[in-house]
């Protein structure tokens, strides 16, 4: 078309890597909730809008700005996970895994309809916080920091979860559990407070990538609903079984749709879905799946 | 007598009333517009607010007629919308419908309003094909069309010096009309157009379409999209020193609220051409501080909102010329044709055979924070397009109502 | 979902047979009956009907054969877009127009399914989500379909030469023709060797394996029988709509299908379309409600899950004993 332009690919592959930054967050969640759980959480989408609009009252209402909204947004969240947990998702753990997937969309269709018909369909508008305001001239590229800054902090955030969850007593725990319960159970460790507080947890993580994205995308009631669906195909591609692909998967992910912004942006929508495509057929089971 | 009276109030209320009786007075507005989308805030609840106080001021309901209002939000949606006024036309027995922001809506109901026979006077939408390729003898366009907003804005950036423009489009009939109107009038005023990136209706993210658009290195970047889209594309492209690394924006469609909502540290500098603005005139000042005491968030009417009150006061006026309410769409939108156009907020005008109303507009610019004496003190005024230069001349219409 | 429908999964003996067809001609009649007496708005009944056939479609994959689809709607709006184009741009009489998207849905239905029944439950539900989101997206932005301004004014035309759809009454019973002729269809299909091998997929897929039935083939036909359904069910509205638009591809489409189904009865016969008439319903006489019908439907899907997994016709079979 135009020939290679250096600059403009770069810059491309930089928003991309942005989008992987959400993907990779989201997809983590999943997975972690996954594991223990066997539940493909619907309501991470609206779990994720959730946490935008926890940032946007605790400022508008409380007076608790960005950095305190990083913190408390995902606890919030966490907490009303923890509240699902206990008073619907336990109730179906023993039925086909179909149901809990039923369950939480249904979930979403409630938390998405509340927040449209008070907030509307279009977006309410989040300040980047003073410090993080600006950008940086590359180049190549002006760069605003609040974007590198997403793309920073949200590897810290999934490098953190993958140690906790590989490297630590108690993701030893966690993984034992998710292998086989009883035997843990057996061991004395209370195994449905611990499926509590991964779904909690896994759900914070939504949260917490929901304030990140309150700057950038505005605070709208559906902005988790169209990314969800993506992130299912990211989910699928990466298969469930690694914390650290799902992370890798979401990344590389956002950065191939970067790249296909610059080279067909007509297919950069459909891009991921087509890599999904790819892969069912070669490797059914997903690129770091344990074979079903 | 008494039993024939409530033999016709039966018919009637099954719905199967024949011919209506020429002094018929009772008449049925709905106002079909985005509720809570990207444009709500452009149309919405205050085009229904307009709507009512256009039915109060006509002071009709003292000479004996009932006008009742329904409302419903489209959603942005064309099949909603069409499903709604054919309801609207099948089971409510709707006379007219009003506002209809978002161009693919009101197409799409334009062919409702043809084959039920309605009255349709849309003022939200800005799609110049409503009445070109797609007029019909039931249509009435108010307020603006984007060959008005071509001729406003782009004119205006392109005679600035602005002689080459990369489009960033809100991929529907509205955002490509808009495109082509523009590219008609640079191109013709000796500018080019580089290219441009289509986004879909509604969008949050526009950091790639920007990208590509600061790629393309053209003077002008042209926002052909509108609402929330647009305030989100100016914000973002601050973000990415769009502005700060030389190139110009043009928001081609900005509405009152728009400026309002972006603020004007951000917005400051921007030309927008409007037909109506609050603080233009007296006349409009008043209007405007009525308008917004009914309102919850105190907004001053946008210029579609103001179509609205002008259009349904035209269609009351036409009503009431004719003595009684025909419930025969055509047969009214063509005795409005014959009468003038006039109220205080878009001055006197014409309507064409076309169905476009035909009125002046105006370029404006968004002041300064220093400039600005309140909220809503947004914008001063630039230029004035005269009434025969801001739409498409009837020569130029591709209308087939035109030709014999 | 083999626990949902353990409950209804009679065997389709003499005495249920002879129940269904009682069941079935009533509910002919009834709808037969319902445009003249004026109490309800015949095109609202013909959308209901439209999503009714929609929802058996659906039903045909997850009662039958155990498979939840969740991206259903690709092929309600792929059979509109492609009858809306051939009987508008193409000039095509309704019933070449029907059978075009009805061709279009099952040709779609073969390579989604193809790919899709390589996984099973939990990813076999994501996989068509994300497929038939990929396909909205090339909706959106492929020219025919004129992205979001739809197809308008889409022709009704003269149905076989004879029938003038173009009138309500005619199209009223064209509409209610095809979607009884279709349902029965389906009742034909269920009750057939093919629909007994399906069954037994769905209670046991490996014992089905190991008596030598080729499991993948027998589901891809399910798959595309079902596709091709919704594909009717999708150019017969876009026929009484006049319309296609993306909201027949989106999501939230494929989520209600699965609602209508859920509500009136996972692997029932008439459970569909009695959840089909009540959902359908419900939107439109609480369209003035706006985004709470949205939410009203999220907590019918919650309350479905957790106490009435049933649904409204299993609950009635449950109760009196019925095959229904």
């Amino acid at each position: 078309m135009f020939g290679i332009s250096a600059p403009a690919l770069l810059a491309q592959l930089l928003v991309g890597l942005i989008n992987g930054s959400f993907y990779a967050l989201l997809s983590l969640g999943l997975a972690v909730i996954f594991g223990l759980l066997n539940v493909i959480n619907f309501a991470h989408g609206a779990l994720f809008m959730m946490g935008a609009f926890v940032a946007y009252f605790l400022l508008n209402l409380a007076g608790v700005g960005y950095w305190g909204a990083l913190v408390l947004a995902p606890i919030v969240v966490g907490a009303f996970g923890v509240l699902l947990e206990r008073t619907m998702l336990r109730r179906i753990a023993n039925l086909d895994h179909l149901y809990g997937l039923l369950l939480t969309f249904g979930l979403a269709l409630i938390i998405q309809g509340v927040f449209q018909n008070y907030f509307g369909s279009s977006g309410l508008p989040y300040a980047i916080p003073a410090e993080l305001q600006g950008a940086r001239n590359l180049g190549f590229m002006f760069l605003p920091n609040y974007r590198a800054w997403v793309v920073v902090f949200s590897i810290a955030v999934c490098f953190a979860t993958w140690f906790a969850i590989e490297k630590t007593q108690l993701g030893a725990l966690l993984r034992a559990a998710t292998e086989n319960p009883a035997l843990v159970r057996a061991f004395g460790v209370n195994v449905p407070r611990m499926i509590t507080l991964t779904y909690g947890f896994g759900v914070g993580l939504a949260g917490l990538a929901g304030v990140l994205a309150a700057p950038i995308n505005q605070v709208r009631p559906l902005m988790g609903a169209d990314l969800i669906i993506v992130v299912f195909a990211v989910v699928v591609i990466g298969g469930m079984g690694s914390i650290l692909g799902s992370i890798l998967t979401g990344f590389a992910l956002g950065v191939v749709e970067g790249l296909t912004k610059y080279f067909y942006p007509e297919a950069s929508n459909t891009v991921v879905f087509v890599i999904m495509a790819l892969v069912l057929m070669i490797k059914p089971a997903g690129l770091f799946g344990r074979t079903a | 007598m008494k039993i024939s009276v409530s033999m016709l109030a039966l018919t009637a209320a099954l719905g199967l009333a024949g011919a209506a009786r020429a002094d018929d007075k009772n008449v049925k507005l709905g106002v079909l517009t985005d509720m809570a989308g990207l444009y709500a805030d452009a149309g919405g609840k205050g085009s229904v607010v307009a709507a009512q106080m256009a039915v109060e001021d006509s002071g009709l309901a003292a000479k004996g007629w009932k006008i009742d209002i329904v409302s419903a939000d489209h959603q942005n949606k064309p099949d909603v919308g069409v499903n709604i006024s054919r309801q609207w036309a099948d089971q409510d027995k709707v006379d007219g419908i009003f506002d209809v922001l978002t161009s693919s809506v009101a197409l799409a109901v334009g062919g409702v309003a043809k084959d039920k026979n309605l009255v349709y006077m849309n003022s939200g939408a800005a799609a110049s094909d409503l009445t070109n390729s797609a007029c019909s003898p039931n249509l009435v366009h108010w307020t603006y069309d984007t060959y008005m907003l071509a001729n406003g804005t782009g004119k205006a950036v392109t005679k600035a010096g602005g002689d080459s423009w990369f489009f960033v489009t809100a991929d529907y009939a509205f955002g490509q009309a808009l495109e082509r109107d523009t590219t008609a009038v640079v191109v013709a005023n000796g500018g080019k157009v580089l290219g441009d990136a289509r986004h879909p209706l509604s969008s949050s993210d526009f950091s790639s379409y920007l990208l590509q658009a600061q790629a393309s290195k053209a003077k002008v970047i042209g926002l052909a999209n509108a609402g929330a889209d647009t305030t989100n594309s100016i914000k973002q492209a601050s973000e990415f020193g769009v502005t700060a690394g030389g190139q110009k924006l043009a928001a081609l469609l900005l509405f009152a609220s728009d400026v309002h909502a972006l603020g004007l540290k951000v917005a400051q500098g921007l030309q927008f051409t409007v037909s109506f603005y609050w603080d233009a005139n007296d006349g409009t000042r008043a209007f405007a501080k009525r308008f917004s005491d009914r309102m919850a968030n105190k907004q001053m009417p946008t210029m579609v909102q103001a179509g609205v009150y002008a259009s349904v006061n035209h269609y009351l006026k036409t009503l009431a010329a004719m003595g009684g309410n025909p419930h025969d769409g055509a047969k009214v939108v063509a005795r409005m044709k014959e009468i003038p156009t006039e109220d205080t907020l878009f001055g006197k005008g014409s309507i064409e055979p076309n169905g476009r109303v035909v009125h002046p507009a105006y370029l404006y610019q968004v002041k300064t924070p220093a400039e600005s004496k309140g909220d809503w003190d947004i914008a001063k005024l630039v230029a004035t397009i005269p009434a025969d230069e801001a739409f498409t001349p009837l020569a130029q219409s591709t209308c087939a109502m035109l030709k014999k | 979902m083999a626990a949902a429908v353990d409950a209804q999964s009679a065997p389709s003996g003499a005495p249920g047979f002879n129940t269904e067809l009682k069941v079935f001609a009533g509910m002919a009649l009834v709808l037969a009956l319902l445009p003249p007496t004026g109490l309800v708005y015949p095109y609202f009944v013909m959308q209901a009907l439209c999503f009714a056939l929609f929802a058996c479609a659906f039903n045909l994959l997850i009662g039958y054969v155990g498979l939840l689809s969740f991206g259903h709607a690709v092929f309600l709006g792929t059979g509109g877009y492609v009858c809306a184009h051939a009987a508008r741009v193409w000039n095509m009489p309704p019933e070449i127009a029907l059978f075009s998207g009805v061709a279009a849905a099952t040709a779609l239905g073969c390579l989604i399914g193809l790919l899709a029944i390589r996984r099973q439950g939990i990813y076999f539900a994501m996989i068509t989500l994300a497929l038939s989101q990929m396909m909205y997206f090339v909706y959106l932005q492929a020219p025919f379909t004129h992205g979001e301004d739809g197809i308008q004014g889409v022709p009704q035309g003269h149905f076989l030469g004879l029938i003038d759809l173009s009138k309500p009454m005619p199209l009223y019973y064209t509409v209610l023709a095809v979607f009884l002729l279709a349902f029965l269809l389906i009742y034909r299909t269920i009750n057939s060797p093919f629909g007994e091998i399906l069954k037994a997929i769905r209670e046991n897929e490996p014992r089905a394996v190991s008596l030598g039935y080729k499991v993948d083939r027998y589901k891809l036909m399910a798959f595309a029988l079902s596709a091709a359904l919704a594909g009717l069910a999708g150019a017969l509205k876009v026929i009484v709509a006049q319309n296609a638009s993306l909201t027949d591809v989106h999501w939230t489409g494929s989520g209600e299908v699965v609602l209508m189904t859920l509500v009136g009865g996972l692997g029932t016969i008439f459970g569909p379309v009695a959840g089909a008439f009540v959902i359908t319903a419900m939107q439109q006489y609480l369209a003035g409600l706006g985004q709470w019908v949205q939410v009203i439907q999220g907590v019918i899907f919650v309350a479905c899950v957790l106490a009435f997994r049933r649904g409204l016709v299993g609950e009635i079979a449950a109760r009196w004993k019925l095959s229904l």
